[in-house]
C-alpha cells in the first residue's frame, strides 16, 4: 500500500508498504530517517519515541497505516531549519547526558514534549515523563541535569 | 498492493540519497574550532554529541546499502539435542530468499571460533548445546521475508538430558557438554565439565582459623545478569571486488573479531576490512562475536551486501551474559576486629561455550577476598560447562559476584563482633604496600578506608522525602505509580560496601594498544589527526583522545578518524582499560610526534635562540615554548608544508600468570576502588523496594574528563542496582530454556527506579599509569549491589543471600 504523512513538517510518502510494517520501519527504512531507534519492538524502551499529532508514541507499536495523513515529528525534526540545535538538544550535549546515545533520540522527543506541556517540571515530573525511556549507560543523572538545564534556559529566554 | 506469491512483503526501497557507500557510514569527528574542547582534565563535550542528538550519528543498525539483503539467524528451540536433519528446501523456495546456509555450507575446515578457546560453532553441527544456538542463516530482500523463511526451515532434534548446575555437571553420571575437549585447560581441570579452575592459597588458613574468635559462614547465589545494551547486535557486510569483504559492525575489539572471522571465511586478514560502526552500548556483551561471521558468509554467498540486525528477543540469545554464581564463604576474625582467614569456593556457570570464562575465573579467584588484608587464605573459583546460555564478559568480570558475597560476609562478621560495619572494614582495609592473596604487592595508592570515610560523610537524604502537604508523592515511594502505599509499612535502611577491581588484561596477556597521530598545518593552524582502532562504545574515548592530543601537541583542532583495521590493534574496550591503554597509546605517540616537530624546529630555527638546545620544550597554543613559558616559534612556521605522522604501540608493564596450584603471581596491572552507601525504603507488606539514594566515592587516579567520569560512575552504579533488585535472566532448571528474553520480562532500571547518585571523586595518582589515571568503568558496578542488599537487610532484618532480591524474598511468600 501507499502511505502518506507529514514528517517533520514535510509531506512524505512510501510505496509498497506491507501492512505489517510499523511506522518505525517506514521512517527508518523507507523514508531515510534512522534517527528514531529500534531497540525492543514492544514499546518497552522508548528508543523509537516520536510525536504523532503531537502525542509521544512508540513508533514500533504504530502500524504504518495508522499514520496515514497524520503529522509525525521525529528527532530529526527538533533542530531549527538552519540546523541550530533546540534548547533540549543543546542541554543534552552540554550536560553530558549522551554516552552511547542510542536512547537519546527517544529521550529528546519525550523531554521536548514534557517541557512544552510543563515548562517548570519538578524532578518527579521529569522522572515520570521519561519513565518509558530506558537508558543503560548514564544512570539517568545527567539526563535529569539536561532537562533541568533546558527548563532553566527556556525560562530565561521567556 | 502488489504481492508476491507467498503474500510476503516486497523489497525495501529507500529514497535516493547522496552517494555515500554504504549509506550512513561512520565519519571522522572534528572538534576544536571556535574554542570547543579543552585538554586533559577539562570536562570537554563529546565530539559525537551533536550527531547523536540530531539523529545523524550512524549506528550499526542504521547502515544501508543499495541492493542490500537482510540476514536472519535460525536458532535452536531446545537446549541440548542431537541434530538429526535440517530441511531447508521450503525456505529456499520462498520468493525473495537469496540464500539459506547451514553447517554444510561453511567454506573452510575452520568452523568454530572463541575468545580464549575455539569451541563455539559458527553454525551448529551434530548437536546444539544451548537454547538459541545458531543453526542456519537466511538472506532475503525484506527482513520479514527472511524471518518467515527461517521459520520454514525444519530441524529434527533428538533431545538430550541437560546439564544445568553443579550437581548435574560434576555428578557421577554427568553428561559431558564437550565430550572431546582438547583445549589448554582440559589437562588441569578436575572434570571435563569444568572450563577452568583457579585456586589461590597463601599462608595457613587452618592454623589461622584456630586463632579466630568468631567464624562466619555463608552461602550466596548471584543471578544471571544481561548487559542489555540498547543498540542491538547489527552490522553490514559488503562483498568486495578482491573476493574479500568489508564489514561495518558494532564491537568492542575490531582486531579480535578479525582474528576469529578471517579463518572461518578462508580469507587472509588483509581481505576482511573492518570498520567500527556506531555502538549502542556494550558492557562486555560485544566481546564475543554475534552476527559478524554470519553476515560475511551471507554476503560472500549472495554477492550482495547483507545487513543483519537482531531484534531484542534475539539479542538475548545473541550475546553472552554475566555468569550466575554460587559462592560459599568462611571468614574468621578476632575479638578486636581483625580478619584471621578467608576460605571460599566460587562456582560460576559458564554455560555451553567457554567465551571468556577462564579469565573470569582468574579474576574471581584473585579478587575473592576483596580490598582487605588477609594473610591466610584458601580460595577457589571455577567455571562449569552446562547447557545454560553461554556466559562471559560483563562489566566487573568475576569481581562483581565475589564482591556481593564478601561484602555480605563483612557485615555478618561485624554484626557478630558488635562492630560498626564501616569501621570493621576500615580496620581490615588494604592500603598501598599491602599484599594481595596472590602475593602481589599493591604498589599504587589504595585508599579503601578513605573512600569508606568519604561516602559515609556525604549528607544523608532527608527522611520521608515522599511526604507532601497533600500526603504523599507516590512516585517517590516503593511501588511508585502503582499507588500501593502512601507510606504505610515503609521502612528505611542504610548499607555500605566497597570493592576492588583489576584494570586491564591480566595473567601475562600481551595487552597493547596502537595509535597513529599526524600533525600538519591547515589554514595556518597546526591540526592533529588521531587514528586508532579503539571501539567507542559510549565511554567517551573519542573525547579523551582529542583532549590528550590538545594537551600534548598544543593544538586546538583535532580530527578523530573512524576506528578500523587499517591501523594496529587497540585491544578491547573492556576491563576498564581503554583510557589507560589507547589513551596511553595516543599520549605516547603524541610525545613522539612532538619530538619530531621539535627536531624539525631545531633544524630550521635552532640557531635563532639558545633555548632550542634545551631538552624541555613543549607545544602550547600552537607555539613551541620553553618550560619557563617563553615562546620560540609558531608550530605552523616550524612545520610549513611538512607533516609528522607516526604509528606506535603502547604496553603496560608485564604481568604474570597465576600459578595453577597456588594462584600466586603478579597477575594484575592496576587496581581500582569504589565504595557505595545505599539508602533504601522497603514496603515490608508487599516486598517492594525503592532505592532512595546510592552515593559513591571512587578513586580514579586522575580524571581526564570529570564529566565523563561522573557519567561512568553513575552508569555503573545503576547496573549494580539492577542486579540487586530486578535484573535476572531466568533459565528453566528442567529444560535450560530462557524464560524472559525481552524488555517486558527482563527488567532494567528506569529513571523512576534509579535514585540520585551523588559522586565523590578522589584523584590519587598511580605513577605507573598515563597521567596517573585509573580505569573507571567497572569499579562502581561492584560495590553498588552489596550496598543495596545491605540496606535492604538493615530495613527488613532478613538474611537475603541471593541477588536479585524479589518481593517474595521480603514477604516470605
Amino acid at each position: 500500500m501507499r502511505v502518506t504523512m507529514t514528517v517533520n513538517g514535510r509531506p512524505q510518502e512510501a510505496d509498497d508498504v506491507w501492512e505489517g510494517e510499523s511506522l518505525l520501519y517506514v521512517l527508518r527504512e523507507r523514508m531515510g530517517l534512522p534517527g528514531s531507534k529500534n531497540a525492543c519492538e514492544q514499546g518497552e524502551c522508548g528508543s523509537c519515541t516520536v510525536r504523532l499529532d503531537g502525542v509521544p508514541v512508540c513508533a514500533c507499536l504504530v502500524a504504518a497505516g495508522q499514520a496515514q495523513g497524520r503529522e509525525v515529528v521525529t528527532v530529526e525534526g527538533l533542530a531549527g531549519p538552519d540546523g541550530r540545535l533546540s534548547t533540549v538538544q543543546q542541554a543534552f550535549v552540554d550536560a553530558g547526558a549522551v554516552q552511547c546515545g542510542f536512547c537519546t533520540p527517544g529521550l529528546l522527543v519525550a523531554a521536548d514534549e514534557l517541557l512544552e506541556r510543563h515548562p517548570e517540571p519538578s524532578d518527579g515530573d521529569i522522572r515520570e515523563a521519561l519513565s518509558g525511556n530506558l537508558c543503560r549507560c548514564t544512570g539517568y543523572e545527567k539526563i535529569l541535569d539536561a532537562v533541568r538545564l533546558a527548563a532553566a534556559r527556556t525560562g530565561q529566554a521567556v | 498492493m502488489p504481492r508476491t506469491a507467498a503474500g510476503a512483503p516486497r523489497t525495501t526501497v529507500r529514497p535516493p540519497r547522496a552517494a555515500a557507500v554504504p549509506g550512513r557510514a561512520p565519519t571522522s569527528l572534528t572538534q576544536g574550532a571556535a574554542g570547543a574542547g579543552g585538554g586533559v582534565g577539562a570536562s570537554t563535550l563529546r565530539p559525537d554529541g551533536v550527531l547523536k542528538v540530531t539523529g545523524e550519528f550512524a549506528y550499526s543498525s542504521d547502515l544501508w546499502h543499495e541492493d542490500m539483503l537482510w540476514g536472519h539467524t535460525l536458532r535452536s528451540t531446545v537446549a541440548h539435542a542431537r541434530i538429526l536433519a535440517v530441511h531447508t528446501g521450503e525456505a529456499l523456495a520462498t520468493p525473495g530468499v537469496h540464500a539459506v546456509l547451514t553447517y554444510d555450507d561453511l567454506p573452510t575446515e575452520v568452523r568454530t571460533y572463541g575468545l580464549e578457546i575455539r569451541d563455539t560453532p559458527v553454525l551448529a553441527h551434530g548437536k546444539v548445546r544451548h537454547h538459541g544456538e545458531p543453526v542456519a542463516l537466511v538472506a532475503a530482500d525484506h527482513p520479514e521475508t527472511a524471518r518467515r523463511a527461517a521459520a520454514r526451515i525444519r530441524v529434527e532434534y533428538e533431545e538430550l538430558p541437560v546439564v544445568t548446575d553443579e550437581a548435574s555437571a560434576l555428578g557421577p553420571d554427568a553428561v559431558l557438554v564437550h565430550e572431546d575437549r582438547e583445549d589448554h585447560h582440559s589437562g588441569h581441570v578436575p572434570h571435563p565439565n569444568v572450563v577452568h579452575r583457579q585456586p589461590v592459597v597463601r599462608g595457613d588458613a587452618d592454623a589461622a582459623a584456630a586463632r579466630a574468635d568468631v567464624v562466619v559462614r555463608g552461602e550466596y547465589v548471584f543471578g544471571m545478569q544481561d548487559q542489555a545494551f540498547l543498540g542491538p547486535e547489527s552490522g553490514l557486510a559488503v562483498p568486495a571486488e578482491d573476493g574479500g569483504v568489508d564489514l561495518y559492525v558494532a564491537t568492542q575489539w575490531l582486531h579480535s573479531d578479525l582474528r576469529q572471522i578471517a579463518p572461518v571465511l578462508g580469507l587472509p586478514e588483509s581481505r576482511v576490512r573492518m570498520t567500527l560502526s556506531g555502538v549502542g552500548g556494550a558492557f562486555g556483551g560485544r566481546e564475543d562475536l554475534s552476527m559478524q561471521i554470519h553476515g560475511c558468509l551471507l554476503a560472500l554467498r549472495t554477492g550482495r551486501p547483507v545487513k543483519m540486525v537482531y531484534n531484542r528477543f534475539e539479542s538475548f540469545f545473541g550475546h553472552v551474559h554475566r555468569h550466575p554464581a554460587r559462592l560459599s564463604y568462611e571468614h574468621g576474625a578476632t575479638r578486636d576486629g581483625r580478619l584471621t582467614h578467608v576460605r571460599c569456593r566460587i562456582v560460576l556457570d559458564g554455560g555451553a561455550y567457554a567465551s571468556s570464562s577462564p579469565a573470569v575465573v582468574g579474576n574471581a579467584a584473585s579478587l575473592s577476598v576483596g580490598p582487605y588484608v588477609v594473610d591466610d587464605v584458601d580460595l577457589e573459583a571455577l567455571a562449569l560447562y552446562t547447557n545454560n546460555p553461554p556466559c562471559g564478559a560483563m562489566r566487573g568480570f568475576g569481581a562483581v559476584q565475589a564482591c556481593f558475597a564478601y561484602e555480605a560476609q563483612m557485615d555478618k562478621v561485624a554484626a557478630e563482633l558488635g562492630l560498626d560495619p564501616v569501621e570493621f572494614r576500615q580496620r581490615n582495609a588494604m592500603r598501598q604496600g599491602s599484599v594481595m592473596p596472590t602475593g602481589q604487592r599493591v604498589d599504587a595508592p589504595a585508599p579503601v578506608a578513605e573512600l569508606l570515610r568519604r561516602v559515609k560523610a556525604m549528607p544523608m537524604p532527608p527522611e520521608q522525602q515522599w511526604r507532601t502537604t497533600e500526603g504523599a508523592d507516590v512516585r517517590a515511594l516503593p511501588g511508585g505509580l502503582s499507588n500501593t502505599t502512601h507510606g504505610e509499612g515503609v521502612v528505611r535502611g542504610v548499607g555500605y560496601a566497597v570493592g576492588i577491581k583489576n584494570v586491564g588484561f591480566s595473567e601475562g596477556f600481551d595487552d597493547y594498544s596502537t595509535a597513529r597521530v599526524r600533525i600538519e598545518v591547515i589554514n595556518g593552524e597546526p591540526v592533529a589527526t588521531v587514528h586508532t582502532a579503539m571501539a567507542e562504545v559510549g565511554q567517551g574515548g573519542v573525547t579523551v583522545h582529542a583532549q590528550i592530543a590538545r594537551s600534548e601537541l598544543g593544538v586546538t583542532q583535532v580530527t578523530i578518524q573512524p576506528a578500523d583495521t587499517r591501523v594496529g590493534s587497540a585491544g578491547s574496550t573492556s576491563a576498564s582499560r581503554q583510557t589507560y591503554m589507547t589513551g596511553g597509546a595516543v599520549k605516547n605517540t603524541c610525545e613522539a610526534v612532538r619530538e619530531r616537530v621539535l627536531d624539525i624546529g631545531r633544524r630550521r630555527f635552532g640557531t635563532h635562540h639558545p633555548a632550542w638546545a634545551t631538552a624541555e620544550l613543549l607545544l602550547e597554543d600552537g607555539r613551541v615554548v620553553t618550560d619557563g613559558g617563553e615562546a620560540l616559534a609558531l608550530v605552523a612556521d616550524v612545520l610549513g608544508d611538512e607533516s609528522v605522522d607516526l604509528e606506535l604501540e603502547f604496553r603496560h608493564r608485564p604481568t604474570q600468570a597465576f600459578d595453577l596450584r597456588t594462584g600466586q603471581g603478579d597477575g594484575h596491572v592496576q587496581y581500582s576502588f569504589a565504595a557505595h552507601r545505599a539508602v533504601v525504603e522497603v514496603d515490608t507488606e508487599l516486598g517492594l523496594v525503592k532505592v532512595v539514594e546510592l552515593a559513591c566515592a571512587q578513586d580514579v587516579g586522575k580524571a581526564l574528563n570529570p564529566l565523563s567520569v561522573a557519567g561512568q560512575i553513575q552508569g555503573g552504579t545503576t547496573q549494580g542496582l539492577g542486579i540487586a533488585v530486578m535484573e535476572e535472566i531466568v533459565v528453566d532448571p528442567r529444560t535450560a530454556k530462557v524464560r524472559n528474553p525481552s524488555f517486558t520480562d527482563y527488567l532494567i532500571p528506569t529513571i523512576l527506579d534509579t535514585p540520585t547518585i551523588p559522586v565523590d571523586v578522589l584523584e590519587l595518582a598511580d605513577s605507573n599509569a598515563p597521567y596517573g589515571l585509573r580505569g573507571v568503568g567497572e569499579a562502581p558496578t561492584l560495590s553498588s549491589t552489596p550496598a543495596v542488599l545491605a540496606a535492604i537487610r538493615q530495613a527488613t532484618g532478613l538474611e537475603l543471600n541471593r541477588t536479585p532480591v524479589r518481593p517474595e524474598h521480603l514477604t516470605g511468600t
